[in-house]
């Protein structure tokens, strides 16, 4: 593994390999008093976010922290950093200064691409941490990660991914890795927030979420992004919420091993109900603890073993 | 014991330095060994068995197991995985973690003995010293090892031993154990094409 540009394309022994990186990763840290460990030490991870993000800058770091690499924090600092010859140079730059991994965050679809393509001479690997509406692997990886420690194998389960697809980075990239894992995936959103080519995607769609409900055994809900929203997709957030928004009521619906995903930041009372997200079955932060794990799994495979090709 | 002979692929000749009789017998003595060694009876702390995967951990197990028999004490036994310690990361592909499972009991003020298959250049002990490190405070630690093969890298030592075997370092050592490879049996290949360490 050179990069890690989207999770399209990942095949699935790859991701096995990533995931059970993680489990052990996650295993061996447990219960230590000295999260620390020495297999990256020497090693540079410079993390560019010219989009605003707590949790996945946060995880990138202390992955990198962990593992003992040196991790150099970059951030746009608002937008007077756009696209084009300024990130290009800036990667440039940071590569030439000794970066062995550039992660990038960027608003635009396709810059961890242009990045991978820029840096194709430098022995340094990009990891794509969301760039726009189009993939946020790390994130689809510690999703499934969740949904493995609690669901043991993906094989044949029925995950539902609801709400806006349109925008969500995320759901494209759970339905590749999901189904990649052998996994059912149904898409549940208004037909204004579905993208146009869901046709092509290996998934079932549905604009009933009260039907789909009972035979899921696990549901994602993901956050309206009223910032990439130019134009009325719905009426209003209420009838959002009423519509699509995952009530105690319909929380109810969901068989009683099923569990419910947040890619987060969440937005309580819109897609999800506050007492549904606090509830035992809602792995909220599950999943931000898995984040850690998983992007240090990605940062061990892209970075422990030079020269010989890895997974 | 000694017997040449050609294995499935038809390679050169093998050389089979212990029969599974021998494995067998050779672990059973260890185990006296570590018995006297670390004075293990009613009144003292047993020590720790810690298995460096794959195949110090069936090892571990086994010793475990004898000196439990022989002695009449529940000897806690583990595994603790080397891999993200490893000083050769860098110049080999990727490796998978192994398993590691620290004895309920934890390892603090106890004595603790590391179990390998092979002691050869002594890498893989100091990177097992630097992951026990990061568990734990032993009151102190030994190493238990099948077969001394010769050509340590390192000021390392084992306080017990199965089998010395001089070999040359392009030759390989191979213990097979019945929990992994169907069968208990240890070889010495000439010169296999990459080297297992």
């Amino acid at each position: 593994m050179r990069h890690l540009l989207a999770a399209e394309g990942l095949d699935r022994d790859t991701a096995t390999e990533l995931l059970d990186t993680a489990a052990g990763l996650k295993q061996t840290l447990l219960g230590r008093e000295v999260r620390k460990l020495p297999t990256l030490r020497g090693r540079t991870v410079i993390t560019m976010f010219y989009e605003s993000s707590t949790r996945t800058r946060v995880s990138f770091e202390l992955a990198g922290k962990w593992m003992s690499a040196d991790v150099i924090n970059v951030s746009a600092g608002g937008s007077s950093v756009g696209k084009g010859e300024s990130l290009r140079d800036t990667a440039l730059t940071l590569t030439a200064a000794g970066a062995d991994c550039v992660i990038i965050r960027h608003p635009a679809s396709g810059a961890a691409h242009r990045l991978a393509h820029w840096l194709s001479d430098t022995p340094a690997a990009v990891v794509n941490a969301g760039d726009g509406m189009h993939e946020h692997p790390t994130q689809a990886l510690l999703d499934a990660a969740t949904l493995r420690e609690r669901l043991g194998s993906l094989d044949g389960r029925r995950i539902g991914i609801v709400g806006d697809v349109l925008h969500s980075r995320v759901a494209r990239s759970n339905v590749h890795l999901l189904t990649c894992l052998g996994a059912e995936v149904v898409i549940v959103a208004p037909p204004t927030l579905l993208p146009s080519g869901i046709d092509s995607w290996p998934v079932t769609v549905s604009h009933e979420i009260d039907a789909e409900l009972p035979s899921l055994d696990a549901v994602m809900m993901l956050r309206v992004q009223a910032e990439r929203m130019h134009g009325g997709f719905f009426p209003s957030a209420r009838e959002y919420a009423i519509s699509y928004g995952l009530s105690e009521a319909r929380a109810a619906l969901l068989p009683e091993h099923a569990v419910i995903l947040h890619p987060g930041p969440m937005l309580r009372g819109m897609e999800i109900a506050s007492r549904v997200a606090d509830a035992p079955n809602a792995l909220v932060t599950d999943q931000v603890a898995n984040g850690v794990h998983v992007r240090m799994a990605v940062l061990y495979h892209l970075l422990a073993s030079e020269g010989a090709d890895g997974v | 014991m000694a017997s040449r002979s050609r294995d499935a692929t038809g390679n050169a000749a093998e050389r089979e330095l212990l029969s599974a009789g021998d494995v067998a017998r050779t672990v059973a003595r260890m185990a006296h060994q570590v018995i006297e060694k670390t004075a293990v009876g009613a009144d003292t702390e047993p020590p720790v068995l810690l298995g460096i995967p794959t195949r110090g951990a069936p090892l571990a197990a086994r010793l475990a197991e004898r000196i439990s028999e022989f002695s009449g004490v529940t000897v806690p036994h583990g595994s603790i995985d080397i891999t993200l310690y490893r000083d050769d990361l860098r110049h080999r592909p990727t490796r998978p973690l192994e398993h590691t499972r620290m004895p309920s009991s934890g390892i603090d003020d106890k004595i603790v003995i590391l179990v390998d298959d092979v002691l050869f250049s002594g890498r893989s002990i100091r990177a097992a010293l630097d992951a026990l490190r990061d568990q734990g405070r032993p009151k102190a630690v030994q190493l238990a090892v099948l077969v001394d093969r010769g050509h340590r890298e390192l000021p390392i030592r084992a306080d017990y031993v199965g089998k010395n075997v001089p070999t040359a370092r392009s030759e390989d050592v191979s213990v097979l154990l019945s929990e992994i490879d169907g069968r208990d049996a240890v070889l010495l290949r000439p010169a296999a094409e990459e080297g297992q360490s």
